[in-house]
């Protein structure tokens, strides 16, 4: 029930988030006041239908610009729905975890993902969306959005590839670094069917950021000790190949939800949990004992 | 403590936000969004 819901949620998401369609037919993008909202998923903002600004891209062209360094605003925002959700949004609302879902459902030889390469998403936060933009600038103080212009496929999918198709001008203008974009956009859909999630695992700056606020948000994970068995059934259906018994709120948990809904003893919840009270305030009572976030 | 710690960071969220507002960010994140990115696109 609950991943019928997510769906649902995730395809409305999508399309709300890009319901510009006018842009899709005519190959420009929406110039109205939302673009100064940020999108609270990975969702690039030259993409057509885009109404809201991709987070990331935003963090980038502030650092990037003359006044600021860092972008008060972007961080302010990211730290709001990480405080309340955590990484609820990676499993939930955004266009590109949902883009890379649907790949792995193409029936083919599934691969585990080595977990070292969990702790690269925080490098390309660092180096690429917070410093580079920051530091490399011209001589009129001008940077550039580098992890947009070196890394994100997003922006190739989502932007780069229908804007190309709609509008001439930027088609003519198409050289190497856009089928350098291609190519990275071809290897994460080879790697999305055969790997669960690899660029949120790996790559993603938002994902990233939202990891740091896990262990604090509002919005977590609880397992009852004293239910669960350690049969593993959560760990095989995992997306993200995470142990939740070990650790009910990891950086790496997207809150999918789907352990929830497998567990054979009902032993893990999730909801706005009174951790004072132990329970999750949509519970009347957690059974006796604490659960694995609460005996951190 | 962590009960406390999501309360202090929801507040710094706030404040952030408002501070970022407050400096002329939202026009300049518009200004940004606005038009194409040549960058995200694989252009420029
Ligand atoms: S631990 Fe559970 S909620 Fe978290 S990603 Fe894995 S299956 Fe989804």
């Amino acid at each position: 029930m609950a991943s019928f819901k997510r769906r649902i949620i995730q395809v409305t998401s999508t399309i709300i988030g890009n319901g510009y369609f006018e842009g899709f037919a005519k190959g420009t993008i929406y110039r109205g006041k939302l673009k100064s909202v940020c999108f609270p998923g990975l969702n690039c903002y030259s993409c057509p239908g885009a109404y809201t600004s991709c987070p990331i891209g935003s963090l980038q062209s502030v650092a990037a610009g003359l006044k600021y360094q860092i972008s008060l605003y972007v961080i302010g925002f990211l730290m709001l729905i990480g405080t309340i959700w955590g990484r609820l949004i990676c499993g939930w609302i955004c266009p590109f975890g949902f883009f890379q879902e649907l790949l792995y459902k193409i029936p083919s030889k599934k691969l585990k993902m080595p977990k070292t390469l969990n702790t690269l998403k925080y490098f390309f936060l660092v180096v690429f969306v917070l410093l580079l933009p920051a530091l490399s600038t011209n001589e009129v103080g001008i940077g550039l959005p580098l992890f947009c212009k070196y890394i994100c496929p997003a922006g190739t999918l989502e932007a780069g590839i229908p804007l190309t198709i709609k509008n001439v001008a930027l088609r003519g203008a198409i050289g190497i670094m856009y089928y350098w974009k291609l190519m990275l956009l071809a290897i994460t859909i080879v790697f999305s069917i055969l790997i669960s999630r690899p660029f949120c695992r790996a790559v993603c700056p938002l994902g990233a950021i939202y990891s740091l606020f896990n262990s604090v948000s509002f919005y977590r994970m609880n397992v009852d000790g004293t239910k669960c068995t350690k049969c593993n059934i959560c760990n095989k259906i995992c997306p993200v190949d995470i142990k939740i018994y070990e650790n009910a709120n990891s950086p790496e948990c997207v809150r999918c939800g789907k352990c929830v809904d497998k567990c054979p003893t009902k032993a893990i919840k999730s909801g706005y949990i009174n951790e004072k009270k132990g329970r999750l305030n949509h519970e009347k009572i957690l059974d006796v004992g604490c659960g694995a976030d609460n005996c951190n | 403590m962590k009960d406390r710690l999501k309360y202090v960071l929801l507040i710094m969220s706030l404040v952030l936000t408002i501070a970022g507002i407050y400096r002329g960010e939202v026009a300049e994140v518009l200004q940004k969004a606005i038009n194409i990115c040549l960058e995200c696109i694989g252009i420029g």
